[in-house]
């Protein structure tokens, strides 16, 4: 009865739960006597709070209480900055739960009212007024360092909140003056918003018998949520609080974050002693859910006319908004500067960062944190390099990789290592699959027909499975904790098996993937399994998942625990069948006697035996019950090659999709469907930056793309059908051989569209484009290089081209 | 995204609507498929006291055909005019149309009526029926009136509708000849709305000779226009793809543009242009091919 899951194309054990509306979201739970709270959240940028008058909105019948920041201030304090990198120890400023004197976003906030019924809570806000002084704001982060810019916070001089480097800057610039060719690119990496599904809510609970907190939390670190709503905010022991995440209807990144809410529904809920409810809305959502992405990048690279990269230069601006969120310096440093040469052997490089200050909303990890601004750093570059050399840019990046015998590799920017890695041969598969030479034909002789096609790279590494807490703790990176995963695992009498993980999914299919893991490892039928997680009660502490982290490290510690269990059942098994445990072999899930197939126990037999207790060797407890706590030694730097292939529209500038192939290496797979499908996603998700997404301020700080029908998040229909394939390079950081997939195609595919619209534009001189790569932008840049009479040798007709053809022709470009 | 408190009606005639909107004057508003009115309700940026909903009034539910007239109930969702056989057959532009409206959830709750009268100056049905010569067919405390297409799209958000009224049904003449139309558009990412949507009507005789020809503009500015100077400059012309180009360098004429960060006003006078031209292309092309639906989706 040999099963075997691992490897297989398993539809996830979660779904139909949630396909038949039988999940538990945060809205689902209501707790007796529940009363509502609605966030009244600052209309300005920067202010001054002078005054707050909550005596109409008190009076609304309905109304149980209106708090403001004065009211919280003696019990609360300012939430934590648990990843204080780049020696920003001086300045933090982290937001307190309601702002006192002081507003730095829209969306800061200022007062909460606690009501009935979600109907009052929020009439009663209209009713509440709040004097404001507005003061003078900067929303974008390179001007917020220049002199005489709007200051946010007195520690933070030029609003800079840290200063970080990596790199040789001596070397590098040495390589720049020696250089053959040197190409400078601005590069804006826009802000995004994230948008879950589900958006944020918050219950609290408070039990004046026990003096206990408990909490639901849209969360994906419950433990870490608890630990800091406790040590940090609430001034409440930690063993008093309750924390649960119920299902969570995805987060990106947002919901690892401390929130103001998660404080102001513990404390009212024990202010009242009633339990407390908040939902936030969508446009709540957007203005205050942490923010990603938003750098400004001056970037420089250098190299020889044959090809090889000799030097790379970086100077970034990193948006951090009106404080810093849980996680945020630790994004634009040790997660994008440390890996700022991907998958090229570049031997000088230099990047410095800005963490700044601006009147917008806080800006953390989203989706790839640090790695997909990474990468369209270098990914962009390199094409710029190629072009700029004339050389085929799948050549440039083959002449430049790291090379299988190279690892593990230091990059020289304070990096651990990349484990394991075949970057051409995941290129080659590509180039293979895409029909590399044909495609480029086929280019060429559509533009004689006026017809605009590109074709765009991007090869990646990133790090992921973070991280060995000795290094991401001590070794410079700042971060506040360790980072290892934890799990239990226990097989009860009736040989079912339960296995608790300190990771919190949230849509990532954990219980599919490892129940396949646990199933095969004590050769059980896999419904024999249940996951639990995202309940600090009876679970052990876990780091959470993000930074596709879960099975790589947590995944391991189950399976280390998986491995205990076997061990002690193996005594049991060499004490029943009398025999000596180095007699004994596991197969098809019994130990059988070497030899003597009928000599046999399953696991089930053994669980028994170990539950009921009265056959056990001398001295052994009962029962099968492990824990791990397992820090792993490395992380996991999982790569491939994405090409995208595009045609643009010069009549409109509307890119259409033609093919989008991706060619991943994961190391070993454990559910194909399940990596397919976070491929899929991942991929849609770095697409919708290319070409749709942005985060819009104006200049006094609102956000102009405040709905869903102003942000344009990817629709299925705006996307192609994707081929996907895998070249396998296991790493050894775990038993499994697994790299992680979670934020690999958002990671990659950005470049690539990119790459591929300015491919597409070159005939007519186009070099770069910002994104989102919006029609209108492309038009622009084409009536742009039409009407510079320089250019004309090399863009296709004139500005005016003749009326009624719908084609324009090439002229002569592009040969 | 909680909406202010609101009186709620649902009558089940049109004299009972009629009534209940007199009575309450400018508090009310119509409840029709809601999406519009809703998700305003809901940023509290519309407020109204008093929501009269009309889905519950049998007759103003349905496509009818008499004779050369197709007319559409104000009630009838998206969803009922993209699977109409009828229209398929005989006014193929509104099917095709309502395929590119929002998304199937859209579709099924919205209506056409609403969309009219709400004037959006992104929504697709007004250059549809701008397009179509249709007519409007108003009741109020006065009893019935007909306002023709080209006056019913007073302004932004603004239509010929009064307060007390309501906006009952649609009727559109069925065009008789050789003729082709479709219905072009370019959507915004995020809303799915027309940031330019293009509804053209070719008639033809012999050798693509051009009878008549009915273009009408949405997306691009204030309201929905009618493209004149191209209809002129077509009119009685042989129809070839550099005629309609040149002709359609003259669609914006007359247009109020509008520009947000997605689209400027000048990008949007180039979408017009463009979308002129490639709704004339397919519209000539559906005359040519017999029209059907299909023969314009293929486009």
């Amino acid at each position: 009865m040999a099963t075997t899951y691992v490897g297989e194309r398993l539809k996830r054990l979660e779904d139909p739960e949630l396909i038949v509306g039988a999940g538990n979201y945060m809205d689902d739970i209501t707790l007796p006597g529940m009363a509502h709270v609605a966030i009244l959240h600052s209309p300005y940028a920067h202010a001054r709070i002078l005054s707050v008058d909550t005596s109409r909105a008190t009076a609304l019948p309905g109304v149980v209480a209106v708090f403001t920041g004065k009211d919280m201030e003696a019990d609360t304090n300012a939430l934590p900055c648990a990843w204080q990198a780049g020696s920003v120890t001086n300045n933090v400023n982290t937001p307190r739960p309601l702002a006192v004197d002081e507003v730095h976003f829209v969306g800061d906030p200022v007062a909460f009212v606690v009501a009935e019924d979600l109907y009052t809570a929020r009439d009663a806000l209209d009713l509440i007024e709040v004097e404001y002084e507005p003061l003078p704001t900067v929303v974008d982060a390179e001007q917020a360092t220049q002199e005489g810019a709007p200051q946010l916070h007195e520690n933070a001089p030029n609003n800079v909140c840290m200063h970080w480097t990596a790199g040789n800057q001596a070397g590098t610039d040495t390589a720049f003056d020696q250089a053959e060719v040197v190409v400078s690119q601005k590069l804006i990496n826009q802000r995004l918003i994230p948008t879950a599904m589900e958006t944020r809510g918050a219950i609290g609970s408070y039990n004046a018998g026990t003096d206990e907190y408990t909490l639901w939390l849209s969360s994906q670190a419950p433990h870490v949520h608890r630990l800091l709503l406790a040590a940090f905010v609430l001034n409440v022991p930690e063993h008093k609080i309750r924390v649960i995440a119920p299902d969570i209807g995805g987060g990106f990144g947002s919901k690892i974050f401390i929130y103001p809410d998660m404080a102001i529904v513990a404390w009212a809920s024990r202010k009242l002693n009633r339990p407390m409810k908040w939902i936030e809305d969508r446009q709540e959502n957007y203005l205050w859910t942490s923010h990603g992405r938003d750098h400004t990048t001056h970037a420089e690279i250098a190299g020889t006319r044959d090809g090889k990269i000799t030097g790379l230069r970086a100077k970034t601006y990193a948006n951090l908004g009106g404080y810093l969120s849980s996680i945020a310096p630790g994004i634009p440093t040790t997660l994008y500067g440390r890996m700022a040469t991907g998958v090229y052997k570049i031997p000088n490089t230099f990047v410095e960062v800005f963490g700044v200050y601006t009147n917008t909303a806080p800006v953390d990890a989203y989706r790839g944190a640090g790695r997909p601004e990474a990468t369209y750093l270098v990914e962009r570059m390199v094409d710029r390099f190629a072009r700029e050399i004339g050389m085929d840019p799948a050549e440039v990046r083959r002449k430049n990789f790291i090379q299988p015998e190279d690892f593990p590799y230091d990059n020289g920017l304070g990096m651990l290592p990349y484990d394991s890695g075949d970057y051409e041969k995941a290129l080659n598969r590509a180039l293979e699959l895409v029909g590399y030479q044909e495609l480029r034909q086929q280019q060429t002789e559509a533009l004689a027909q006026g017809r605009y096609i590109g074709v765009g790279f991007s090869s990646y590494v990133e790090v992921c499975g973070v991280a060995p807490s000795a290094w991401i703790g001590l070794n410079g990176q700042g971060w506040g904790a360790g980072l290892w995963e934890s799990a239990n695992v226990k097989v009860h009498l009736t040989g079912k098996v339960v296995v608790t993980t300190g990771t919190a999914p949230h849509g990532q299919g954990h219980v599919t993937t490892f129940s396949q893991i646990v199933a095969d490892e004590l050769g059980i039928p896999i419904e024999d399994v249940v996951v639990q997680y995202g309940d600090t009660q009876g679970q052990p502490f876990g780091l959470g998942t993000y930074g596709s982290r879960s099975l790589a490290v947590g995944g391991t510690a189950i399976h280390r625990s998986v491995t205990k269990i076997k061990d002690k059942a193996k005594k049991i098994a060499a004490h029943l069948l009398e025999a000596s445990e180095e007699d004994l072999v596991w197969q098809d899930g019994k130990f059988m006697v070497k030899g003597s197939p009928d000599a046999a126990k399953t696991i089930q037999e053994l669980a028994l035996a170990a539950h009921v207790g009265y056959s056990l060797p001398p001295g052994m407890e009962p029962f099968l019950d492990e824990t791990t706590y397992h820090d792993p030694p490395n992380c996991t730097f999982p790569f491939g090659t994405h090409i995208c292939v595009v045609e643009v529209d010069p009549e409109t500038g509307k890119v259409e999709f033609l093919r989008y192939l991706a060619v991943d290496d994961v190391g070993n797979v454990i559910n194909p469907l399940i990596v397919d499908g976070q491929l899929h996603g991942g991929i849609v998700q770095g697409m919708a930056q290319a070409m749709w997404e942005q985060g819009v301020y104006d200049e006094s700080g609102q956000l102009v793309t405040g709905t869903l029908m102003d942000y344009a998040i990817p629709k299925a229909s705006m996307v192609p059908n994707f081929e996907l394939d895998r070249t396998v390079t296991p790493t050894d950081v775990n038993p499994f051989g697994a790299k992680g997939a979670g934020e690999a195609g958002t990671i990659a595919s950005a470049p690539a569209v990119v790459n591929a619209v300015v491919d597409a534009l070159k005939p007519f001189g186009i070099t770069h484009l910002d994104m989102p790569l919006t029609p209108e932008r492309l038009w622009r840049a084409i009536q742009e290089k039409r009407n510079q009479p320089s250019d004309s040798a090399t863009a296709p007709t004139g500005g005016s081209h003749p009326p009624g053809d719908a084609s324009t022709p090439a002229s002569g470009a592009g040969a | 995204m909680i909406p202010g408190q609101f009186d709620y009606h649902a009558p089940t005639t049109v004299q009972e609507a009629v009534q209940l909107l007199q009575e309450h004057g400018d508090e009310a508003k119509v409840l029709a498929g809601g999406h519009s009115l809703v998700p305003l309700m809901r940023l509290r940026l519309a407020a109204p006291s008093v929501l009269v909903d009309i889905n519950r009034i049998p007759e103003l539910r349905g496509i009818n055909r008499t004779n050369g007239t197709v007319t559409i109930g104000a009630t009838t969702t998206h969803a009922t005019i993209e699977r109409s056989e009828v229209l398929k057959r005989v006014l193929p532009m509104l099917p095709a149309a309502a395929t590119v409206i929002g998304d199937p959830m859209v579709r099924n709750r919205g209506t056409f009526g609403g969309s009219l009268a709400h004037a959006d100056p992104a929504g697709d049905w007004p250059a549809v029926a701008l397009a179509l010569n249709a007519e409007m067919r108003i009741v109020g405390p006065d009893g019935e009136r007909t306002v023709p297409a080209g006056e019913f799209f007073v302004d932004l958000l603004t239509s010929a509708v009064e307060p007390g009224e309501l906006l009952t049904h649609v009727s559109i003449p069925v065009p008789g000849g050789n003729v082709g139309m479709s219905y072009q558009k370019f959507g915004h990412p995020a809303s799915g709305y027309a940031v330019t949507g293009v509804a053209a009507i070719v008639t033809l005789y012999e050798n693509n000779y051009c009878l008549d020809c009915s273009i009408a503009i949405t997306g691009a500015g204030t309201k929905a226009t009618r493209a004149t100077e191209t209809e002129n400059a077509l009119r009685n012309q042989t129809l070839d793809e550099a005629t309609m180009a040149q002709a359609a360098e003259q669609a914006g004429t007359g247009i109020d543009f509008l520009g947000d960060i997605y689209a400027s006003e000048e990008y949007r006078q180039q979408l017009v242009k463009v979308y002129t031209k490639r709704a004339l292309l397919a519209a000539l092309h559906a005359a040519n091919e017999g029209q059907s639906a299909e023969a314009q989706k293929t486009l």
